[in-house]
């Protein structure tokens, strides 16, 4: 077989010095459909944009069909015969397909655009193809998976020899699905190679000839796809890089603080993506919840913190219903976040790091009198934090920006713990940081619980939900999926099948809460 | 000083640099005198204590739109009605001086007072739309300042014009309300020490007080802000209030200190200015005396050389509009930073493998 592509070595740090992706060696033969699977955040949008010429990498060398070569746009990638269909679509809704197709290179009569020509040229080439579409409608009167039918002829006009697909059946129905199935087919006959995101291994299994699995910015290798199990895939892709242990005191559970009925929460699009869930959580324990990603956790936690007000059902901390109180009222009640996405929500990259320890509690009264702050004893506390919390940094008026990913988390974790919180919220708490700051930030998480506090930990690292957790919820669709007591006993490949939707369990009453 | 400040500090100069060079390339290239030209350019203010003078009353108005624009601009508040504000601040000063009679040392007080009052009311109009009907701040402000400039230029025709004067003025302020000049030789009034008292309080409102604080981190990421428990739409209204009021109580001190009668019947472009100042003063208080000294020198040695040389005074827009294009090049020098971080990135990371 001909390798069509070879990627070498590929590493990628992001400004904020995050290594997105780390010495990733990937390679493609022509004519194949090739998966790349992996969680969010493992590295996959970026080695691919590495290869789209959207991002540049660090170090590594591409290889095109035997020649090395850079990508320096994405003009240039679409040039060289990569195309790419993206998740979301990037169409102009109020044109015409065979407009959309050929926008940008115009088939030309003179100066003009040659509209007879360029729904001629649409029209061969969705026939040929079997796509079967009537290019003289506007995209925007067209259902969902016609318009990802226009992004792959849109790609096939530029001369795609590469395709590569984005989560493509994340937005499709079953039929849909299944549709686009026997057109990639089609293509795959045709000589066209494809790369297949998504993290759905069953269609994996339908489709792909080979499947390349990435986690933390690492590629755990290529299989062929028929060797190798569903659960195998699934455990490759969210097990467990090496076991970890800590130290935890027995379990002692005290009051319940956290008490949730019923929640739904909607989406953006209307869609529920928390779907009547309900729960307690007590003081002196650590409720892990597993799943992978956009399984309805953001908005879970969106609703508990107070980020939203758009929920159904009832939400009591302390039996104060959250619904009634600001973000603020709730964080007086004794309530601390780590938030997922540390750069968006956790803190102001431009500002120092002092500013980013106190927006949380500049008002109390030992930091500030009516209006002035109390400049002296903020630096103070601030150098106690750093000392504390081991942030790498030459002092508090470095900005949080120009720190690593790791030191930035141990900003906000120093910022969110030094409240004294009845309640922790730990959303992602270690993704994408190195060993040292996930590990410190880890045992602390262990001592607030031993101190009595009542934690919920969301994340996709199964090695921290394993060792921390007392209880491991795994979300799913938007409701709990299964429940697990005694997380010292599963396993890998157990929790896996939960995550996946594999598995489910109905029976959650009286494990999840009292009635 | 940390890394960050150096960083800006070297960033600035070399953009003022670079600016002021591509400046005297087009002087060589226009003028048939360009040695004297640039001479008079740079060191024309410091040949005469009127010049000088010159430079610091320039400076006053400069100071307070600066400090005022920058706490907006701190809370993200891009506001364009400070321009409005200052008209309105010189237009209400005016009229009161007229219409109330007020013994002399609290007239001005009372007047530069309802000045910046109504000030306020002019840059909170667009943040208060933005409140409720999320409009675009931008737009909004910028279109307010064409509201408040025929508002005036109504007044001053239907209600305190001198029909006795030539042109389209005020009756004359009565010299009780008029700013004390403090230094002889020179229009420099007393002005100057209260726009050196506005830039000192700017800033410890904006670093030392709770309320700059919240607004400050909601300029930096509204997102945050929300998350740690901040009420962003009260900082809004806040930023928005206290910087109309300065550059508002701006326009009435420079009234009062440099005119007898209000003649302003187009916008000055105070408002414009305010954002070169903030810009480089990196929306700190503290340092908008110095931008506000720098722009005013610049301006002063302009005016100096076109009326001595061929070129004219336009010139230094050009200097102006590219200082500011280098400095909000966000891209201009950050290469060499993303370089610095990626190295250190890459070190521990091999460090973390020998570790292991």
């Amino acid at each position: 077989m001909d390798k069509v592509l070879q990627m070498n070595n590929i590493m990628k740090i992001y400004p904020n010095g995050v290594v997105a992706v780390e010495d990733v060696t990937f390679e493609l033969e022509k004519g194949e459909i090739h998966a790349l699977l992996g969680e969010n955040g493992a590295g996959k949008s970026t080695l691919m944009k590495i290869l789209f010429g959207i991002e540049y990498p660090e170090q590594g060398q591409i290889i095109l069909n035997g020649v090395e070569t850079k990508m320096k746009s994405s003009q240039d990638a679409i040039k060289k015969g990569i195309g790419m269909v993206h998740q979301h679509f990037m169409l102009v809704p109020s044109l015409t397909v065979a407009e959309n197709i050929v926008l940008g290179v115009e088939p030309k009569n003179n100066a003009f655009i040659d509209m007879q020509k360029a729904i001629e040229i649409s029209k061969n080439l969705s026939d040929k193809y079997n796509f079967d579409i009537d290019v003289t409608l506007r995209v925007q009167e067209l259902p969902v998976g016609i318009k990802q039918k226009v992004e792959i002829l849109k790609a096939l006009y530029r001369g795609a020899d590469i395709l590569i697909l984005d989560e493509p059946t994340a937005v499709l129905t079953p039929q849909e699905t299944e549709e686009l199935f026997v057109q990639l087919n089609k293509l795959k006959a045709d000589g066209h190679t494809i790369i297949f995101i998504s993290h759905k291994l069953d269609e994996i299994k339908a489709i792909c000839d080979r499947a390349t699995v990435m986690r933390n910015g690492k590629s755990k290798g290529t299989y062929n796809v028929d060797d190798i199990s569903t659960s195998e895939m699934s455990r490759l892709m969210v097990g467990r890089d090496v076991v970890l242990t800590f130290d935890k005191k027995p379990l002692n559970l005290k009051q319940t603080v956290l008490k949730v009925r019923n929640l739904s929460v909607a989406g953006s699009t209307g869609i529920k993506r928390v779907d009547d869930i309900s729960f307690d959580l007590k003081e002196g324990e650590i409720l892990g919840i597993a799943g992978v990603e956009g399984n309805g956790q953001s908005h879970l936690i969106d609703a508990l913190t107070g980020l939203t007000k758009k929920f159904i059902g009832e939400i009591n901390i302390f039996d104060e219903d959250v619904k009634k109180h600001s973000i603020k009222e709730i964080r007086e009640l004794g309530l601390a976040h780590i938030p997922e996405d540390r750069m968006t929500l956790g803190c102001a990259k431009n500002m120092n790091i002092l500013d980013n320890m106190f927006s949380n509690q500049y008002d109390r009264p030992e930091f500030s009198g009516k209006f002035m702050l109390k400049t002296k004893k903020i630096e103070q506390r601030a150098n106690e934090l750093i000392k504390e919390y081991l942030v790498k940094c030459k002092s508090f008026k470095q900005n949080v920006g120009m720190l690593s990913g790791g030191n930035i988390q141990k900003v906000v974790v120093a910022r969110e713990f030094s409240t004294n919180p009845k309640i922790i919220i730990a959303n992602q708490p270690t993704r994408g940081i190195d060993v040292g700051a996930a590990s410190f930030i880890r045992q602390r998480i262990i001592e607030y619980r031993d101190a009595g506090c009542a934690i919920i930990l969301i994340s996709a690292d199964l090695n921290e939900v394993f060792e921390l957790s007392d209880r491991l919820a795994v979300m799913y669709k938007g409701k709990f999926s299964g429940v697990f007591n005694d997380v010292k006993n599963l396993t890998e490949e157990e929790l896996g099948k939960y995550m996946l939707g594999i598995k489910k369990d109905d029976r959650l009453e009286g494990i999840m809460y009292e009635q | 000083m940390n890394s960050n400040t150096k960083f800006n500090i070297l960033r600035t100069a070399l953009s003022i640099g670079i600016a002021l060079l591509i400046s005297f390339v087009i002087i060589f290239l226009t003028s048939k005198e360009p040695v004297t030209a640039i001479v008079q350019l740079l060191t024309g203010p410091l040949q005469s204590a009127r010049r000088f003078g010159n430079v610091i009353e320039a400076m006053i108005p400069l100071i307070f739109t600066g400090v005022g624009v920058s706490i907006m601009f701190s809370a993200n508040q891009i506001n364009l009605a400070g321009e409005g504000s200052f008209h309105i601040g010189g237009l209400v000063a005016t009229f009161l001086a007229l219409k109330l009679s007020l013994p002399q040392g609290i007239s001005p007080i009372v007047l530069i007072l309802a000045a910046g009052l109504v000030g306020s009311l002019v840059t909170a109009v667009p943040a208060i739309l933005k409140i409720k009907t999320n409009s675009n701040v931008l737009v909004s402000s910028l279109m307010m300042n064409y509201l408040v400039l025929y508002f005036c230029n109504y007044i001053l025709s239907y209600f305190i014009k001198d029909p006795t004067a030539g042109s389209v003025v005020s009756y004359a302020v009565p010299e009780t309300a008029q700013l004390m000049k403090i230094i002889g030789g020179t229009r420099i009034h007393i002005g100057l020490i209260l726009a050196f008292a506005v830039a000192f309080f700017g800033y410890v409102f904006l670093y030392k007080t709770k309320i700059g604080y919240e607004l400050r981190i909601t300029g930096e990421n509204e997102e945050f802000a929300k998350y740690s428990g901040i009420n962003v739409m009260k900082i809004t209204l806040i930023s928005s209030l206290l910087g109309g009021f300065l550059i508002g109580a701006g326009g009435g001190v420079e009234l009062l200190g440099m005119y007898t009668r209000f003649s302003w019947t187009s916008l000055l472009g105070y408002g414009w200015d305010a954002i070169i100042i903030t810009t480089l003063a990196k929306k700190n208080p503290l340092y908008v005396p110095l931008a506000a000294f720098f722009l005013a020198y610049l301006r002063t040695g302009a005016s100096i050389m076109s009326r001595s040389t061929d070129v004219v005074t336009e010139i230094v827009t050009i200097t102006q509009g590219l200082i500011i294009l280098f400095i909000v090049a966000e891209q201009f020098l950050s290469k060499f930073r993303h370089n610095m971080i990626a190295k250190e990135a890459k070190a521990t990371l091999t460090s973390e493998k020998e570790v292991k």
